[in-house]
């Protein structure tokens, strides 16, 4: 791409390439239009865009090969004038992936496997009839024709991801058609600093890597500090394991926070930015030094941004797998080369950073608001959500959920809307149980509270909190003790040991959840669970201690009973916890196939060919194989 | 890029360190710590001491780096590292089973290699495909959705390796 040397450069680009990816965002409301198929096979200067999902989920479902296949095909059929294949962001649907959609009949293919794709090709893009039983739903019956009408994508606002699986995220030109580094230039050109700040504060927009601090507050905080050398630095540690919001925008849409970080630099006076990122994630470090490359050489970042005397740049910061470095602190010790151990604050960041400048940290998804709030203005962007939280949030749905991936929605949306809406309900429907929000720092919100609206606010009333967007859906076969167990487990491994109530407290808390789930509590556990909690929240150094208990406490608070049927009866309700459950075989229903007893790895099931058989409950080591091997499903679990 | 040699590994590592753009070299411990791993699969002692001395800090602190970080180690891993997820979606999917399966099938607790270091099971935290639930990785293969009882065949296709 040519280099960019005035606004006027970038907004003559701009109009150059502004309808090149038009035809692939979504029209909610818009009637039908794939009707119009033979008018544009007439149209001999139409492309179709075939866009397949390329982010770490889909590719580990295989959606490389499917390109690969997808490109070799269109080739082989001649049709690459009439087809442009794009690698793109995350469509939001993972658990359908591969999915293949093709614009602008906006018809999507999904649960695609490299053998499916001669049929696409040939069909629909040769032909141009829709191949039926691959469309989203034909499995169940159910085809889909217009895939944005189905209340999946209908019920979701993208401002955070509104990128991602419209544009390719590998292409600057292709940021730049949705209106890619306009909102830099806008600022650099017509907005002195503090109108930059005041324009995010009028916005309303809140931290969203957890605690929810309003981000204009904290940048004009900043801004206010004296040193004449500042940092920005974009927390793309992501944590919370079970969630990959941050990963799916920084793959999707990586230009869009290199973007945000320079006008915030620009806000506060810094011209270099950190991006902390985990190294479990090389897909999205690879993809971010890529677009920083490509932006510095097309005069968007480095130095003299587009002709203007302002000069920001940006560096990786490759995170070592510990969960405590997403805290402020703990970053900042681990960006300067050390351990990532946290310290007290005050000092904040803003006044104390990295190498003790001032420092901006924001998540990703923070960064992910600002550009739409610079071209939009604050007023837009407060008409959604809430008024005590503007915006939307980004979810990663995962659990018992049958739509498994990535949602965008309103603040305000309510629990039910997400679940039953675009979640689609729960898998096999079974029932419902409650919803795990915040990660291990969070708790559990049970089906009593599922209308509450989600803000900040809200969730912590009923002692929970946002977190990061993480949103594990939870049905009546988890043990609400032993999901409780498992957070409680991660923080304990994590924890970095700097303090003695959290180090000491959270081993000890675990140790009477074991005592708990191998049977052997009493009722004044539960006592003690709740005030060794209370008093590891009270005492510990960072927010890590500080919330470590949550899991714990809220489980305690709204399941209790299935704490009691723990520590009273011995029994674990949903059959969860091993030492309290036991495999025993039906014998009305058993037809002594024998296939239990020959998969058995401890060979302790026995009885004659054609006669019921029996589990030696001595040597069982209760592992599952014969449950799930029976074909007469003979085998309980009790 | 395969280096075999270790004296070649060192001089791989000197330019690494020589070329960084870092004003002030001890925080470039963790990047430096991250291309020694990849170079030596591991940071036994004498990497440890080698990159005290070039970054010139104390050995101490290069130790108290690796040991705080659990991405470095400081024993040699197998040749191919079973990577079960057990992240949050990974767990309620039924993880635990699998990762006690892939242990008991090859013999070692979590976190440990098998004597011809042809396997180390490490329990992860997410691999940002929550989706696949329960996910484990072999060196770079995904395996999406794992039962238990698709251990035994998945370990198969290792066995002429
Ligand atoms: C234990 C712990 C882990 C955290 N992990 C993350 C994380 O992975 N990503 C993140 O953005 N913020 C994380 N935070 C919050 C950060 O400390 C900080 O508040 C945030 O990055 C500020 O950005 P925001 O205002 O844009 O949310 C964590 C906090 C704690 C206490
Ligand atoms: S929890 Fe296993 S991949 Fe995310």
């Amino acid at each position: 791409m040519k280099r960019i040397l005035s606004f006027q450069d970038l907004h003559n680009l701009y109009e150059d390439v502004k309808e090149q990816t038009d035809m692939r965002l979504h029209k909610l409301n818009q009637a039908p239009d794939f009707i119009q198929l033979p008018e544009h096979e007439k149209d001999e200067t139409k492309v179709r865009h075939v866009m397949v999902c390329a982010d770490t989920g889909c590719i580990a479902s295989g959606a490389l090969s499917i390109a690969d296949v997808l490109e070799e095909t269109v080739n082989r059929y001649g049709l690459q004038d009439k087809v442009k294949v794009v690698k793109t962001g995350c469509f939001g649907l993972c658990s359908e992936g591969p999915i293949v959609i093709v614009h602008p009949e906006r018809i999507m293919y999904t649960q695609l496997k490299p053998e499916h794709i001669e049929e696409i090709v040939k069909e629909h893009l040769k032909d141009g009839h829709y191949v039926e039983h691959l469309l989203l739903g034909a499995r169940e019956g159910d085809p889909v024709l217009l895939f944005d009408q189905v209340d999946f994508f209908r019920k979701q606002t993208r401002v955070a991801t509104r990128n991602c699986g419209i544009i390719d995220p590998a292409s600057l030109e292709e940021y730049i058609s949705q209106k890619g580094y306009l909102a830099l230039a806008k600022v650099l050109s017509e907005m002195k600093p503090q109108d930059v700040i005041e324009t995010i504060k009028q916005s309303g927009l809140r931290g969203r890597g957890g605690a929810g601090f309003p981000a204009g507050l904290k940048w004009g905080f900043t801004a206010q500090e004296k040193d004449p050398v500042k940092y920005v630095c974009c927390n793309a540690d992501e944590g919370d394991p079970g969630a990959f919001m941050d990963l799916s925008l920084l793959e999707g849409d990586p230009h869009s926070i290199l973007e945000a970080m320079a006008i915030a630099g620009y806000a506060i006076g810094a011209n270099l930015g950190f991006i902390y990122i985990r190294a479990e994630y090389p897909s999205a470090i690879s993809r971010l030094l890529t677009s920083i490359e490509e932006a510095k050489k097309a005069g968007l970042l480095g130095e003299n941004i587009m002709g203007s005397d302002f000069s920001f740049d940006i560096e990786l910061r490759l995170g070592a797998g510990a969960f405590v470095c997403g805290e402020e602190t703990a970053l900042i010790a681990s960006v300067e080369g050390n351990r990532g151990e946290p310290r007290n604050k005050p000092p904040f960041p803003a006044a104390k950073g990295i190498y003790g400048k001032p420092t901006v940290i924001n998540n990703v998804e923070t960064f992910a608001n600002i550009c739409p709030i610079i071209l939009n203005g604050p007023e837009w962007y407060k008409t959604i959500g809430t008024e005590r939280s503007p915006g939307t949030k980004v979810f990663a749905l995962a659990g018992k959920i049958n739509n498994v991936g990535l949602i965008e929605v309103p603040m305000g949306t309510t629990l039910r809307e997400i679940i039953y809406e675009i979640g689609g309900g729960i898998v096999d429907d079974k029932q419902l149980k409650a919803v795990q929000t915040g990660g291990p720092s969070g708790g559990c919100i049970p089906i009593q509270h599922l209308d509450t609206p989600i803000d900040y606010e809200s969730l912590q009333a009923i002692g929970t909190m946002m977190g990061s967007g993480g949103m594990i859906v939870l049905d009546e076969t988890t043990c609400m003790v032993n999901i409780a167990k498992f957070y409680l487990e991660f923080t304990v491994e994590e924890s970095c040991g700097k303090c003695t109530p959290c180090r000491f407290g959270n081993s000890y808390l675990l140790d009477i959840m074991n005592k708990i789930t191998r049977g052997q509590g009493e009722r004044e556990d539960l006592d003690r669970l709740y005030h060794l909690g209370e008093t590891i929240k009270e005492a510990s150094l960072c927010g890590l201690g500080q919330s470590s208990p949550n899991p714990v406490l809220s489980t305690l608070r709204y399941f209790r009973d299935e704490y009691l049927a723990h520590v009273d009866d011995k029994f674990c309700p949903a059959g969860e916890c091993v030492s309290l459950m036991r495999y025993e075989i039906v014998a009305e229903r058993c037809i002594g196939c024998t296939i239990c007893a020959k998969n058995c790895p401890v060979q302790c099931i026995s009885g004659e060919l054609k006669e019921p058989h029996v589990i030696d409950q001595e040597a069982c080591i209760k592992c599952g194989i014969c449950f799930e091997k029976c074909p007469t499903k003979a085998i309980i679990k009790i | 890029m395969v280096i075999n040699d270790q004296s070649t590994k060192f001089a791989e590592l000197d330019r690494f360190i020589d070329e960084l753009e870092i004003s002030d070299k001890s925080s470039a411990l963790i990047p430096v710590l991250h291309h020694a791993q990849t170079l030596f699969g591991y940071l036994p002692q004498e990497v440890q001491s080698h990159i005290a001395e070039r970054l010139d800090v104390s050995v101490a602190k290069v130790y108290g780096v690796v040991s705080f970080y659990t991405f470095f180690t400081m024993e040699p891993r197998g040749r191919y590292n079973v990577s079960v997820c057990l992240g949050t979606a990974c767990f309620v999917a039924g993880a635990e089973a699998v990762l006690n399966e892939f242990e008991k099938q090859l013999g070692v607790k979590s976190g440990e290699t098998t004597e011809d270091f042809k396997f180390s099971v490490i329990p992860v935290r997410c691999v940002g495909a929550c989706s696949l639930a329960p996910v484990v990785m072999i060196n770079d293969k995904v395996y999406p959705r794992v039962k238990v009882s698709d251990v035994t065949e998945i370990l198969a296709e290792y066995k002429d390796a």
